[in-house]
């Protein structure tokens, strides 16, 4: 899931300085999930939004709310016209949704109240940790499905460096297991040991975010659109 | 195939050598790596520059190379994979090549997190592993990392190429193979992490040899003169894949001052001996931390000059 941080209440706080009324948005998806945008957390903000204003002399009215998803578009029309009465919103839905939203409702102010952080794997209560980087070529069928790529700090597709201790990584040796051990520990245990015997290649990083905006189209949907559109447009002539 | 890089020269002729470290200025001062030099010059086969080492920045370890050339030592270049890109390391590979630079040892890099700019982006395009492969490629067929083309250069760089490895570091059943991954990625010497732990090196070369690795890579076992029991200790407890036993802390405790860079110097000879003896050990990597000056004194008292 994506997991995403509360931005500092502050930098929040500055964001609708100049507004009397706004919506703080959530989103049920991966960050309800996580406990940081879903409708819980709208309201924590809200209150500590409020409660912050009323210290420093002014009212602040908000408008609670929480979709489904942010990142689909047909999830806005359950807001109604609740949008138009609000001078601005903080959505606490991940990066995508807050520029869904902005793409959906071009003349409102959207502001966001996350800080957009990692693909990751609830690991315990309360603590989620990076998992994948979505670089777009997988390489978890050579690595007995455990990423270098997201979970070593160098990324190393030969790991594990030099700084491997007692199965921590050097970076932080209190939070973060070398990948490289737990690759090998987990190859070792599978007896595919062979895997990491050859040296993995550089890697193609044109799949990631290296090689510009990235989309992703299914042929078939895409096909199906596109004939529905000339179904309704016949060709001319 | 053989390059004009004096450190081949005097390892394959079979002599036991000796390479040292610069650690370039944190400024543009480069009467600093001269003076260096002029210390090591006499004493070493060829001087290494470390690349930002502790990702703190420094001086480029290629302008250095370039300062230390000039005073009629053999540098080695040293390049790591966490500032630059692939298109920058191999442009920089053919910049010294062309600038007499006959030695390159590819490194991972330490993380930007320990030094001065830990706000810095992350490159990594490219592992150590990978680098001496590209390096290699581009040595031996005059080729750069292409999917893409045919180009074949008329001026392929010439050096000789290497690698670092750490027997200390965990896991410790797989640094064996790592090695080999890296002598087949076309490592030709190898210098190691900092030996304190005599005994532990010794498996690890026992593994070398059963693998009939050095016989394929020339190594050179690391050494650092210790400096006080407080270095010694930090080094064991703050410095990932590091082995100081207990032993060696035992005897530099309670020495101050020149009596702790005295014993320093002993047990780091002592070390150098010890190594000499060991089969397929080719030569030592002294890595005087900010005490360039006290390498001569080691060189010599561990019998190894005059240089070849």
């Amino acid at each position: 899931m994506i997991v995403a941080e509360t931005k500092p209440i502050e930098e929040i706080y500055g964001f609708i300085e100049p507004y009397n009324k706004i919506m703080v948005l959530g989103c049920g998806g991966c960050v309800s999930v996580c406990l940081s945008g879903g409708e819980k957390e709208v309201g924590v903000l809200t209150s500590a939004l409020k409660l912050k204003r009323k210290i420093d002399g002014r009212e602040l009215e908000v408008v609670e709310m929480t979709i489904p998803r942010q990142c689909d578009w047909e999830y806005f029309d359950l807001m109604g016209s609740r949008l138009d009465e609000v001078e601005a919103v903080v959505s606490i839905g991940c990066g995508a949704g807050v520029q869904a939203l902005v793409k959906k409702f071009p003349d409102s102010l959207v502001y966001p109240g996350l800080n957009t952080s990692f693909l990751g794997v609830g690991e315990k209560p309360g603590v989620w940790v990076e998992y994948c980087q979505g670089c777009g070529s997988c390489v978890l069928g050579l690595t007995g499905g455990i990423c270098p790529v997201a979970r070593c700090s160098k990324h190393i597709l030969n790991g594990p460096c030099g700084g491997s201790e007692k199965g921590m990584c050097e970076v932080d040796p209190k939070n973060i297991p070398c990948v490289w051990q737990l690759i090998y520990d987990r190859l070792k245990s599978i007896d595919r040991l062979d895997l990491i015997e050859k040296i993995m290649d550089m890697k193609d990083w044109s799949t990631a975010t290296d090689g510009g905006v990235r989309r992703m189209e299914n042929p078939e949907v895409f096909a199906l659109e596109h004939k529905q559109q000339e179904d309704k447009e016949p060709a001319k002539g | 195939m053989n390059t004009q890089s004096n450190l081949e020269r005097v390892l394959e002729s079979g002599a036991f050598a000796v390479t040292s470290e610069c650690g370039p200025p944190r400024s543009a001062a480069g009467d600093v790596i001269l003076r260096k030099g002029l210390m090591l010059k006499h004493c070493t086969d060829a001087v290494n520059v470390t690349d930002n080492q502790t990702a703190i920045v420094r001086m480029s370890s290629l302008a250095s190379c370039v300062l230390l050339k000039s005073i009629g030592i053999d540098p080695v270049l040293q390049m790591v994979c966490r500032d630059r890109n692939r298109i920058a390391l191999q442009s920089d590979i053919l910049g010294a090549a062309a600038l007499g630079i006959d030695n390159l040892l590819c490194l991972s890099g330490d993380h930007q997190s320990f030094g001065n700019q830990p706000g810095a982006k992350n490159v990594y395009d490219i592992d150590s592993m990978q680098l001496l492969a590209c390096a290699r490629d581009m040595c031996e067929n005059g080729r750069f990392i292409s999917d893409l083309g045919e180009y074949e250069m008329d001026t392929p760089p010439s050096m000789f190429i290497g690698a670092a490895a750490n027997p200390f570091a965990d896991p410790s059943d797989y640094r064996v193979l790592r090695l080999a991954k890296k002598v087949n990625s076309g490592a030709r010497f190898i210098q190691t992490q900092c030996i304190f732990n005599l005994k532990k090196f010794g498996r690890w070369m026992k593994d070398v040899r059963a693998m009939g690795l050095h016989e394929q890579v020339y190594i050179l076992g690391g050494v650092t003169p210790l400096k006080s029991a407080g270095m010694a200790r930090y080094m064991r407890d703050k410095v990932a894949g590091m082995d100081v036993p207990d032993s060696v802390i035992r005897r530099m405790e309670g020495l101050k001052g020149e009596a702790a860079r005295e014993m320093g110097i002993k047990i780091c000879v002592e070390t150098i001996k010890k190594l000499k003896k060991m089969e397929g050990v080719s030569g030592v990597h002294i890595m005087a931390i900010e005490w360039e000056d006290a390498v001569p004194q080691i060189v010599e008292m561990a019998e190894l000059l005059p240089r070849p």
